[in-house]
């Protein structure tokens, strides 16, 4: 499985000594790849497949389903397309990627990171610091808080001048997309940072005494330059939302009713509180056929970059 | 998006390489006042979570104490968060002791020797780390359940190594692959056993990357939340984020006071160990060469 090459040594004293040597380190490399293989192919591959052939059964959690299941064919494939739940989790899921991944934690992350060029240290080192933290909570502390923030009576609903009323139950979306972006925002703030130092100063500088504005240099001279890396920051952030479950999970459980039920979300409940694992597995892979789908476009975005990087 | 995936970052990225020249002076002071809004709007939510955990009477609105306490604390570790805390540790201690290991090994070999499928190999490590829990954690409790490998701390921590493996042998391949060879040539030529060059040369030269990945595998396990919820459901397995869910979820009325604790007594661990890795990784580290910060 693997070659070395053999340090020259003259016809007359090669014995079987290296010839072993050589076998002892084709073993060794074996052996210290194996662990990772088994790893890699026990708890990845092997699921995968069985994911990919589960979700086309009928097996469930309990009952007779859960001992004697049988492939059902495309029959989980159209309950989900009768079902308008899935339907409107899917709709969910989109507004949480869109809202709070791109439109959200970019924005906030590239405005941060635009901010931070022009700014004290002082300031650009505390606020960095603040935004980093939320980022580092772990999840489950970042939706308890966030549940308390929007409480009736908690901090969120006195700034929006509602203090009686529950947010998390009247808007729910809106809430968990804050809550989101409030943790993300550090990653692409991160990101964009080291994009936007990549811009040569010269061209700016040019740009300045062509007589360009502020605002007309950012979008014609900056964000073209870092296109490659706002293309990879919104893959990762999509790819991370996407299947985000913790957060909305401990905050709404779904609810209130279906209102957060994003794909993830969903999944848990019909698999796990319903019973329905062929089902569920059937909506995990249509989540990871959404997420592969939005993969390929943001991929193709960045074709022209690589073939440029190529030439 | 987790904190683990982003390798070479710390606070200190946020600084331009070059300051753009002030011909507007009017506009800087704004930007800052623009940027400390932005900064104690990110703080709010933090502040009443240390304020909430210091107060008796803690309830969902920001306030200052009217006495500094910390009942909460003793309420929430004797309600179960030290317990859960010590299941934490143990989830979080051995999937990173297997995750390293794994990863280290296989970066080794996949960083010095000539292998085939390499590079198919290295494209499919790299395309895993993308690929969701969501896929995978069906599939994998029927297969706990057919090999009666659930309710188990143990096993539940070997799926969560396995979460953070993928990432880890690409952080550790590139690791060694900046370290220079030389060191293990020459210790090969004077006969040394394949063992000998690992423990004696190698792992010195490579330890602070152990301890990064070691430290991202960490914080990643720490934090897990649907993995122990569905293959453990063991009571006193329970980790820390399960259990603050449930306290959430339990009693009628929401303590929050108690709650605020019990998630400042989960985070502070994470914290403190990204601190030290942020230092490690961007406060550069040189030897044998030099790696990249």
């Amino acid at each position: 499985m693997t070659t070395l090459v053999e340090p020259p040594i003259s016809e007359d004293i090669i014995v079987t000594e290296p010839r072993l040597r050589a076998l002892a380190r084709h073993l060794v490399t074996t052996g210290w790849l194996l662990p990772s293989v088994v790893l890699l192919i026990g708890l990845f591959i092997v699921p995968t497949i069985y994911a990919i052939y589960l979700g086309f059964t009928n097996l469930e959690l309990l009952g007779q389903y859960a001992q004697s299941y049988s492939f059902t064919g495309a029959a989980n494939l159209s309950r989900m397309v009768h079902d308008p739940t899935f339907w409107y989790s899917v709709k969910l899921t989109l507004i949480f990627v869109i809202g709070s991944g791109i439109v959200a934690q970019t924005v906030l992350g590239l405005g941060l990171a635009l901010l931070g060029q022009r700014v004290n240290v002082v300031v650009r080192s505390s606020v960095g610091a603040i935004v980093i933290l939320a980022w580092v909570l772990p999840e489950i502390t970042v939706a308890f808080v966030w549940y308390s923030f929007s409480q009736a009576g908690g901090t969120l609903s006195h700034l929006f001048g509602t203090p009686n009323s529950d947010l998390l139950s009247t808007l729910p979306m809106l809430v968990v997309c804050m809550a989101n972006a409030w943790r993300g925002t550090a990653f692409s703030m991160l990101v964009l940072s080291a994009g936007l130092r990549n811009v040569p100063h010269e061209v700016d500088e040019a740009a300045q005494l062509e007589g360009a504005g502020y605002w007309r240099r950012l979008f014609t001279v900056t964000l073209p330059i870092i296109r490659p890396t706002l293309m990879i920051n919104l893959l990762l952030v999509t790819l991370g939302t996407i299947s985000d479950f913790t957060l909305i999970f401990a905050m709404t459980q779904g609810g209130p009713g279906n209102q957060t039920a994003i794909l993830p979300v969903y999944m848990y409940i019909e698999a796990f509180q319903f019973n329905q694992l062929g089902y569920g597995t059937a909506i995990a892979l249509t989540l990871v056929l959404i997420g592969a789908i939005l993969s390929i476009a943001y991929i193709r975005q960045l074709r022209p970059e690589l073939k440029d990087a190529a030439k | 998006m987790s904190a683990d995936q982003v390798v070479a970052t710390g606070p200190e990225i946020a600084a331009p390489a070059v300051v753009v020249p002030r011909q507007r002076s009017l506009a800087r002071p704004l930007l800052n006042v623009l940027m400390v809004i932005i900064g104690i709007a990110f703080l709010l939510p933090m502040l009443w979570l240390i304020l909430a955990s210091l107060n008796p009477q803690a309830d969902d609105t920001l306030s200052v104490p009217h006495a500094f306490s910390i009942l909460n604390y003793h309420l929430a570790i004797r309600a179960g968060a030290g317990a859960a805390i010590k299941n934490s540790l143990y989830l979080a201690g051995v999937s990173t002791i297997i995750a390293t290991a794994v990863s280290t090994m296989a970066g080794f070999m996949l960083a010095r020797r000539r292998i085939r499928f390499k590079g198919a190999f290295l494209v499919l490590v790299l395309f895993l780390t993308g690929l969701p829990v969501t896929l995978l954690l069906i599939p994998t409790y029927q297969i706990f359940v057919n090999l009666s490998w659930l309710n188990s701390k143990f096993y539940t921590s070997v799926v969560l190594a396995s979460m953070s493996v993928p990432f880890a042998i690409w952080l550790m391949k590139n690791f060694i692959g900046q370290v220079p060879g030389e060191f293990e040539e020459a210790a090969a030529i004077e006969g040394a056993s394949e063992l000998h060059i690992l423990f004696r040369i190698v792992i010195p030269l490579v330890i602070p990357g152990i301890l990064v990945s070691a430290i991202l595998t960490f914080i990643n396990s720490w934090g897990a939340f649907l993995i122990p919820l569905v293959l453990d459901a063991n009571p006193s397995d329970t980790p820390g984020a399960v259990g603050i869910y449930q306290f959430m979820s339990a009693n009628g009325q929401v303590q929050f006071g108690q709650l605020a604790a019990y998630s400042v007594l989960f985070s502070v661990p994470v914290i403190i160990l990204y601190l030290i890795s942020s230092r490690w990784l961007s406060g550069g580290f040189s030897f044998a060469g030099g790696v990249k910060g």
